[in-house]
C-alpha cells in the first residue's frame, strides 16, 4: 500500500481506472449475453406481443388484439388452470416429504450417505427418461403401478389416460425426485446448532415445540429459497406433459408452458405465443413478489436478530 | 423421617422409569425413522430396478402376467438391438459434443465474470451484478419466442449454435455459484502475485483458476448434466433428425408407434440416456452435494 501511496494522484487514479476496465472487459462477455440473449428479447416479447407475428411474414401491428383473443380463449383459461392446480398439489407436497424426509434422516440413521445416494438418485436422471420411464409404469396392463395393485387384488386405472387421474399422475411423478430438495434441507438441518436442541430440551420443550420453534424458523431461509425456485419450475411444467400425455386426455393435462409451446412452435403464432409469455410473466413475478414480501412474517434471518 | 426416605426411594425409582422410557422412547423413534427411510428408498428404488429389468427382458416377458421380476437368462443383446432400431451412435456423438462445448463455453465465460464481480472494482458492479443473475428467477418462458425469432433470423435454426453459444456469453446460476465461491478465498496470494507484476489476467489464469478448481468442477457437472438431460432447447431448434440429442431421440422414439411393442428397448435407451448421469453423480458425488447445498443454503 505505501508504494501506491508514494506515486502521484494520477497515478492512482489510473490504477483505479485500469482496474474498472479490466473488470468490464471480465464481465463483458455475460453482460453481452445478458443483453442480447435475455433483456433483449424480453424487451422484444412486449413489441412482439402486440403483433400479429407468423415468422415468414414481417410483423403487423395489432395492439392489445392479441390479449382480446387471450381472454376469449379457452384452452389459455385451461392451461392456466391446469398449471394453478398442478402448482397447488405439487409445491406443498414437495415442501412437505422433502423436509420430512430430511427430518428423518436427521436422526443420526446408520449408511446416511448410501441413503441419501439413493433418495436424490431420480434427480440426476433426464426429464425425458422420467417421463419414459413413467409411462411405462403407469401403463394400465403391465406398468409397475398396476400390477403391483394387482397383487392386492385392486384393478389400477388407466392413469394417463382419464381426465381425472392423468394430472395427479404428473404430480406423483414430481414427488418422485424430492431427493433434491431433501439433500438442501438435510445440510441445513445439520447446520442448526446442537446447543438450542438441548437447551430447549432443559426448559421442558417437547419434540414438537422444537420442531416448530427451532427447526421450522432455522431452515425458514432455505425453505424460501426453494420455494422460490419451486415456483417457477412447477410454473414451467414442461417435459412431462409433452412427453407422456400430450397435454390430454381432453387438454386435462394442458400446462401452459405446453400451450405456449404449441402456440409459438407448432403453429408459430409468435405474436400470441408473447402475449400467452407476458401474462405469464407478469403472473409469476407477482406471485414470486408476495412470497418475497410476506417473507419477513416467516423467515428467519439468524443476522438480523429475528423478526 | 422413613415416609421421607421411602418418598426419595420412590423418586429415584420413578426418575429412573422416566430416564429408561425416554430411552426407549428415543430408540423407537429412531426405529420409526429407520423403517421409513428404507421403506422409502424401496419405493424411490424400485422404478430404476424396473427400468432396468425390462430392459433386460425378452420381448415376450415384458407383457405377462405374473410379471417377470427376474429376467432370467438377462438379454443384453437388448443393448445391441436399441442401435438398429434408432441411431444411437449419433445421438451419443451429437449429445457430447453440444455437452463439451457448453461446458468448456460456461467454464470459460462464467470464470471470467466470477473473478470480475468478486474481485475487481468498478462502478455499477452490484448492479450490474443483480441484473445478470436476475435470469435466476425469471421464467425463460419470457424470453425465449423473441430468441427463436433471433437465432432463426441469423440462420442458426437446425444447427447446434443456439444451444452451444449463448454457453459463451455467461450463465447466471454459475456466475453466482462461482463468484459466491471466490468470495470465500482469501486475497494475499492474488496480492503477491500482483506485486511480482502480474497483470489481471495473469492473476486470473495463474492464481484464480487453479485455486477455483473445486467450484469449476461443480459448474462442470452441473452443466454436463444440464446439457446432457436438455430437451426444450434441441425440441425447439432441432429439426433435422441427424442432428437429434439422445434426449430428442428418445422422445421421438417413445412417439412412434413402435415404442408401444418394444417397451425393452424404450427401457434400454432410457438407461443409456441416465448412464452418464449417474456415473457422474457416484464419482463426484462430494462436489455435487457441495454445489447443491452451497447454492441452496447461501443463496
Amino acid at each position: 500500500m505505501a508504494v501506491r501511496y508514494s506515486g502521484t494522484v494520477g497515478r492512482r487514479f489510473s490504477l483505479r481506472k485500469r482496474e474498472a476496465l479490466a473488470g468490464y472487459l471480465f464481465i463483458a462477455p455475460a453482460v453481452v449475453g445478458f443483453v442480447v440473449f435475455v433483456a433483449g428479447p424480453i424487451a422484444a416479447s412486449l413489441v412482439f406481443s402486440l403483433t400479429e407475428f407468423r415468422l415468414i411474414v414481417p410483423p403487423c401491428w395489432t395492439g392489445l388484439a392479441n390479449y382480446g383473443t387471450l381472454v376469449r380463449d379457452p384452452l389459455f383459461w385451461q392451461s392456466l388452470n391446469v398449471t394453478i392446480r398442478y402448482a397447488l398439489a405439487a409445491l406443498p407436497l414437495g415442501l412437505v416429504c422433502s423436509l420430512a424426509l430430511a427430518v428423518l434422516m436427521n436422526q443420526k440413521v446408520k449408511g446416511i450417505a448410501f441413503w441419501r445416494t439413493v433418495y436424490y438418485l431420480p434427480a440426476v436422471i433426464s426429464g425425458v427418461a422420467v417421463a419414459v420411464l413413467w409411462t411405462w409404469i403407469l401403463n394400465p396392463e403391465f406398468g409397475l403401478l398396476n400390477v403391483l395393485l394387482r397383487y392386492v387384488g385392486v384393478k389400477g386405472p388407466h392413469w394417463l389416460g382419464n381426465t381425472r387421474t392423468a394430472l395427479p399422475s404428473l404430480v406423483l411423478i414430481g414427488l418422485w425426485g424430492v431427493g433434491g430438495n431433501m439433500v438442501i434441507y438435510l445440510a441445513g438441518l445439520q447446520g442448526i446448532p446442537t446447543e438450542l436442541y438441548e437447551a430447549a430440551e432443559i426448559d421442558g420443550a417437547g419434540s414438537t415445540s422444537r420442531f416448530t420453534h427451532i427447526t421450522l424458523p432455522m431452515l425458514s431461509p432455505i425453505i424460501f429459497f426453494n420455494l422460490v425456485m419451486g415456483l417457477i419450475g412447477v410454473f414451467q411444467f414442461f417435459t412431462e406433459p409433452f412427453v407422456m400425455t400430450r397435454g390430454g386426455p381432453e387438454n386435462s393435462t394442458l400446462t401452459y408452458m405446453l400451450y405456449l409451446y404449441r402456440n409459438a412452435f407448432s403453429y408459430f403464432r409468435m405474436g400470441y405465443a408473447s402475449a400467452l409469455a407476458w401474462v405469464f410473466f407478469v403472473l409469476v413475478f407477482l406471485l414470486t413478489l408476495a412470497v418475497f414480501r410476506s417473507s419477513p412474517l416467516w423467515v428467519y434471518y439468524e443476522a438480523r436478530g429475528g423478526r | 423421617m422413613s415416609g421421607g426416605l421411602s418418598g426419595s426411594g420412590d423418586m429415584l425409582a420413578k426418575g429412573r422409569v422416566w430416564l429408561r422410557s425416554r430411552k426407549t422412547r428415543a430408540r423407537m423413534v429412531h426405529a420409526v425413522a429407520y423403517a421409513l427411510i428404507v421403506l422409502g428408498a424401496v419405493v424411490v428404488f424400485f422404478p430404476f430396478y424396473w427400468q432396468v429389468s425390462t430392459s433386460l427382458k425378452a420381448p415376450a416377458d415384458v407383457f405377462r402376467w405374473p410379471p417377470v421380476w427376474v429376467p432370467i437368462p438377462p438379454h443384453f443383446e437388448n443393448y445391441l438391438e436399441v442401435a438398429s432400431v434408432v441411431p444411437l451412435g449419433l445421438y451419443v456423438r451429437n449429445s457430447l459434443i453440444i455437452s463439451s462445448l457448453v461446458i468448456v463455453g460456461t467454464l470459460l465465460s462464467c470464470s471470467l465474470a466470477a473473478y470480475g464481480f468478486a474481485r475487481l472494482r468498478f462502478p455499477g458492479r452490484e448492479a450490474i451484478f443483480l441484473a445478470l443473475i436476475s435470469p435466476m428467477i425469471l421464467p425463460w418462458a419470457v424470453y425465449m419466442v423473441p430468441q427463436f425469432v433471433l437465432f432463426q433470423k441469423l440462420g442458426w435454426y437446425n444447427t447446434y449454435y443456439p444451444l452451444i453459444v449463448p454457453a459463451f456469453f455467461g450463465s447466471p446460476f454459475h456466475i453466482f455459484l462461482l463468484r459466491q465461491f471466490l468470495l470465500g478465498i482469501p486475497l494475499e496470494l492474488e496480492d503477491a502475485a500482483r506485486i511480482d507484476g502480474a497483470g489481471f489476467l495473469g492473476t486470473y489464469a495463474r492464481i484464480i483458476l487453479p485455486l477455483a478448481k473445486p467450484a469449476l468442477a461443480t459448474v462442470a457437472i452441473f452443466t454436463f448434466m444440464g446439457a446432457w438431460n436438455d430437451f426444450f432447447g434441441p425440441l425447439v431448434y432441432v429439426s433435422d433428425q441427424r442432428l437429434f440429442t439422445l434426449p430428442l431421440g428418445l422422445a421421438f422414439f417413445q412417439g412412434s408407434p413402435r415404442s408401444t411393442i418394444q417397451i425393452h428397448l424404450l427401457m434400454a435407451t432410457s438407461v443409456i440416456i441416465a448412464i452418464p448421469c449417474i456415473l457422474v453423480y457416484f464419482f463426484a458425488q462430494r462436489l455435487f452435494i457441495q454445489g447443491i447445498v452451497f447454492t441452496g443454503l447461501k443463496g
